[in-house]
């Protein structure tokens, strides 16, 4: 039985995060967990071709915020997780370097394995981030990928 | 009517403002009025938002589509499809 409020941590940041203790602390807020779950999203060395120096990350202050506890929020809905962990970085990121982590407690593991997928599905084309991949070739803006929709409507509920 | 406009990513760099104030007619209320309004500065403008490439819209920090209004005082904000995660 769920009882207490679920843990919420939800950040957007230009720095950089410790996952491990990320994970420690939601295990401390989550003492009935049974199991959790993470995503750790990097910067990819390479990208079209060439290889990347960096990535550079803009999104919209106050409507970013907005956008990542709504999609928080949807998941604690469809989902009895015990704690959610959601951040996002932007700015100037080196290749290799952390972009974004999810990180979901619940008693049993699929309702962790399933809102974690959930909440990057979601993310990737609800919040208000744009990347930009800055390489030896120059700069290009990412383009968004079909494949990224398609992956959210997977979670589309029957009417 | 008074609204702010920001302009965000590709969408940023292509217009060259980051953000501004306009004074509007009355007629202009709906986020396809206001594309239509703006192309009239020129043909950057109109190749941006007739152009193929997809402008997406929020209201207030909302994502919304091209017939919804939006009232005195309003920030209005138009972008490319997101690319985060």
């Amino acid at each position: 039985m769920v009882t207490a409020q679920p843990y919420k941590r939800v950040l957007v940041q230009a720095e950089d995060f410790d996952l491990a203790m990320e994970m420690q602390q939601l295990r401390r807020h989550c003492p009935q967990a049974g199991a959790v779950v993470s995503f750790d999203g990097l910067v990819r060395e390479f990208a079209k071709g060439q290889v990347l120096q960096r990535m550079h990350i803009e999104h919209y202050p106050g409507m970013t915020e907005k956008a990542l506890l709504a999609i928080v929020e949807q998941a604690l809905h469809r989902w009895p997780l015990l704690g959610v962990t959601l951040i996002h970085r932007y700015g100037d990121l080196e290749a290799r370097a952390q972009i974004v982590m999810v990180a979901t407690a619940s008693l049993h593991r699929q309702a962790a394995f399933d809102a974690c997928a959930f909440m990057m599905d979601f993310l990737k084309t609800e919040a208000p981030f744009w990347k930009k991949e800055i390489g030896a070739l120059g700069a290009r803006w990412v383009e968004a990928r079909e494949a990224d929709e398609q992956a959210k409507q997977q979670w589309s509920l029957p009417e | 009517m008074n609204i702010t406009i920001l302009y965000f990513a590709r969408i940023k760099e292509v217009v060259n403002y980051s953000s501004e104030q306009v004074s509007l007619p009355d007629e202009v209320e709906t986020i396809i009025a206001l594309k239509s309004w703006l192309s009239n500065r020129g043909e950057t403008w109109q190749k941006l938002f007739s152009g193929s490439g997809v402008v997406r819209a929020a209201i207030n920090h909302e994502l919304v589509d091209d017939m919804a209004t939006f009232d005195e005082g309003d920030e209005v904000a138009f972008f490319p499809p997101v690319t985060g995660g």
